[in-house]
């Protein structure tokens, strides 16, 4: 793994990143300089002091401190969404590829291809729409649209991976079909399906963001990115702090996961090794 | 080729049924009584009453569900309650602005990829190649709501140089078409490099190297024609994304188009008119798609035999 990071600067500084951002979501509470709900009408829409690194809100919530709870928002929908869909992609996706047969037909033909049908991000919002907000209804939209991806990727891995010949040698052994898939055949499938989840981090956090954006994610006055950068939209005449801040946060995590995503991918793909 | 066309068609088929299912199903996902929900608190008995009559929520599922798919085929989505207009009518209303905005976005992003993700693969490991590789990452890590209200800032606000919103000449099409096609031409762009990278491998690349052919000939001759064709099915793929991604790009530049359409919809709780929405924009994927994989077919003659 080092070797990885030593090779690959802009994956280690992602990975950095990520670190950074980590501490700040698990430490937010302890480290935001104000209370991100605490409304300070005689210091709305004041530009970055001192006081205010990050300047202030239209009800003169500190934007700092909003950035840093924020982050914990990002995190903790993003981790349960890739955990979510990655959990049930790989053992759907996985389980119908090692069966075989009808079962995996019907899961290909019929409902991952009918997922894969709708634009994603429009069935999240679809789906958020008519269920109303809120961060449980959330969550639910964007497993329903990220279990897809990882039920595709454990397919192809799958029926690549049982024709190996350690699969044949452990059945070969007495060991049960089950057994097999769980503790041979999902092993060896784990390094993409781990590649998959770097990225699908970034999309989890831009699409949590999408969503608060349009009104549809976490409900106010929790603080999310999307939903500052919603609130940002009427004050670009007088307070472009509000934008630039909230985006930057946002523009610098999705990155991190995209970098260190990127390289992984390339560093496990023998086709682009060189 | 027909055959091709007619097997495809009959895919796309149940994949319509699925979609239009899915979305007639959406109203009964609201938790509590979707017809309350629209017209909100302190509506009169007999008047949620009349809306459940009107919007048929009042007769068996299955009843519903015959009457929707029938209204369909003969183009009814139903009423918007808001607007008190057919669904149809506003969205055949708002359809065109959508249609130019998209196409606009895909052609800056085309624009900006080919040449950019060709000099990326021949400088491959190079400087060029890795600023355009960051910058690319970069792209697909910027949502078009935080790169909109920057570009507004920068080129509106600062430099007083673009309109801010709304739709009208040239200008008001450039921050739009911008913002909505950044995410596609950072996609794209790292498409043609991988598939340039393929092409100049292979032996008629050699070939024509070897006969003495200058390298801009070989490039721009054999290897991009080549090369270009699995780009075609992404920026197909991508096209129905953009659509979706339209709602964002028209709220935040006010662009009268269907995504701000849906936006207005699913604030006001006009369900007939979200749901009306949402199958447009899904069949429109839909659509782009199968045109996609013909087109694909067309210029790639070994699709059509596997």
């Amino acid at each position: 793994m080092t070797d990885f990071f030593r090779r690959n600067k802009l994956a280690a500084l992602g990975f950095g990143m990520i670190v950074v951002l980590l501490v700040a979501a698990l430490l937010g509470p302890w480290l935001a300089p104000y209370d991100v709900a605490a409304q300070r009408l005689e210091d709305r829409l004041t530009g970055p002091t001192w006081h205010h690194p990050f300047g202030t809100d239209d009800l003169g919530r500190d934007i700092l401190s909003r950035i840093l709870l924020g982050a914990r928002v990002s995190m903790r929908v993003g981790a349960t969404v890739v955990l979510l869909s990655g959990i049930f992609g790989v053992l759907v996706g996985g389980l119908a590829a090692y069966v075989g047969g009808r079962l995996d037909a019907f899961v290909t033909a019929v409902v991952i291809n009918s997922l894969m049908a709708f634009p994603g991000t429009l069935l999240a919002i679809a789906l958020v729409a008519f269920l109303g907000p809120g961060l449980d209804k959330l969550i639910f939209a964007l497993t329903i649209i990220g279990w897809v991806g990882y039920a595709r990727l454990a397919r192809g891995q799958v029926l690549k991976v049982k024709t190996f010949e350690f699969v044949e040698a452990a059945r070969a052994l007495g060991a049960s079909r089950l057994r097999v898939f769980f503790h041979h055949v999902i092993p060896s499938i784990i390094q993409p399906v781990l590649v998959q989840a770097s990225i699908g981090m970034a999309g989890a956090i831009l699409a949590e963001a999408s969503l608060s954006f349009l009104g549809l994610g976490i409900t106010p006055p929790a603080p999310s990115w999307g939903a500052m950068l919603n609130d940002a939209r009427n004050h670009l005449f007088d307070a472009p702090h509000m934008v630039i801040f909230p985006s930057m946060a946002l523009v610098i995590t999705v990155l991190s996961f995209n970098l260190l995503g990127d390289a992984l991918r390339d560093w496990l793909d023998p086709k682009t090794k060189t | 080729m027909a055959a091709f066309i007619v097997r495809r068609l009959a895919l796309t088929l149940p994949v319509v049924w699925i979609v239009v299912t899915l979305v007639f199903s959406l109203i009964h996902l609201v938790p509590g009584d979707p017809v309350a929900q629209m017209l909100g608190e302190g509506a009169a008995v007999t008047q949620v009453e009349a809306m459940r009559h009107d919007l048929g929520l009042d007769q068996p599922l299955l009843t519903q569900y015959r009457t929707y798919m029938a209204g369909l085929l003969r183009g009814n989505m139903g009423q918007s309650f808001r607007n008190q207009e057919p669904v149809t009518t506003a969205i055949k209303r708002r359809y065109p602005a959508t249609i130019e905005l998209a196409l606009a976005a895909a052609l800056f992003s085309v624009l900006i990829a080919i040449p950019f993700g060709v000099v990326s693969a021949i400088r491959r490991g190079r400087a060029a190649d890795q600023i355009i590789g960051f910058v690319s990452l970069l792209g697909v890590s910027l949502p078009n709501f935080a790169l909109g209200p920057m570009m507004i800032l920068l080129f509106s606000i600062t430099f007083g140089l673009l309109p801010v919103s709304g739709r009208g000449d040239f200008s008001h099409l450039v921050l739009p078409s911008v913002t909505m096609g950044a995410a596609l031409a950072a996609i794209t762009t790292r498409m043609v490099r991988g598939s340039m990278l393929e092409e100049i491998r292979q032996d008629y690349v050699r070939t024509a190297r070897a006969k003495g052919l200058n390298e801009r000939i070989v490039i721009l001759r054999h290897a991009f024609r080549n090369g270009l064709i699995p780009v075609i099915t992404i920026l197909g793929l991508q096209m129905g994304a953009l659509l979706a991604g339209a709602i964002i790009t028209e709220l935040i530049f006010s662009w009268p188009g269907l995504g701000s359409l849906t936006f207005q919809a699913i604030s006001a709780r006009d369900y007939p008119l979200a749901q009306g929405c949402f199958l447009v924009i899904a069949l429109s994927y839909i659509l782009i798609n199968l045109v996609t994989d013909i087109l694909y077919s067309l210029v790639d003659p070994r699709i059509r035999y596997d």
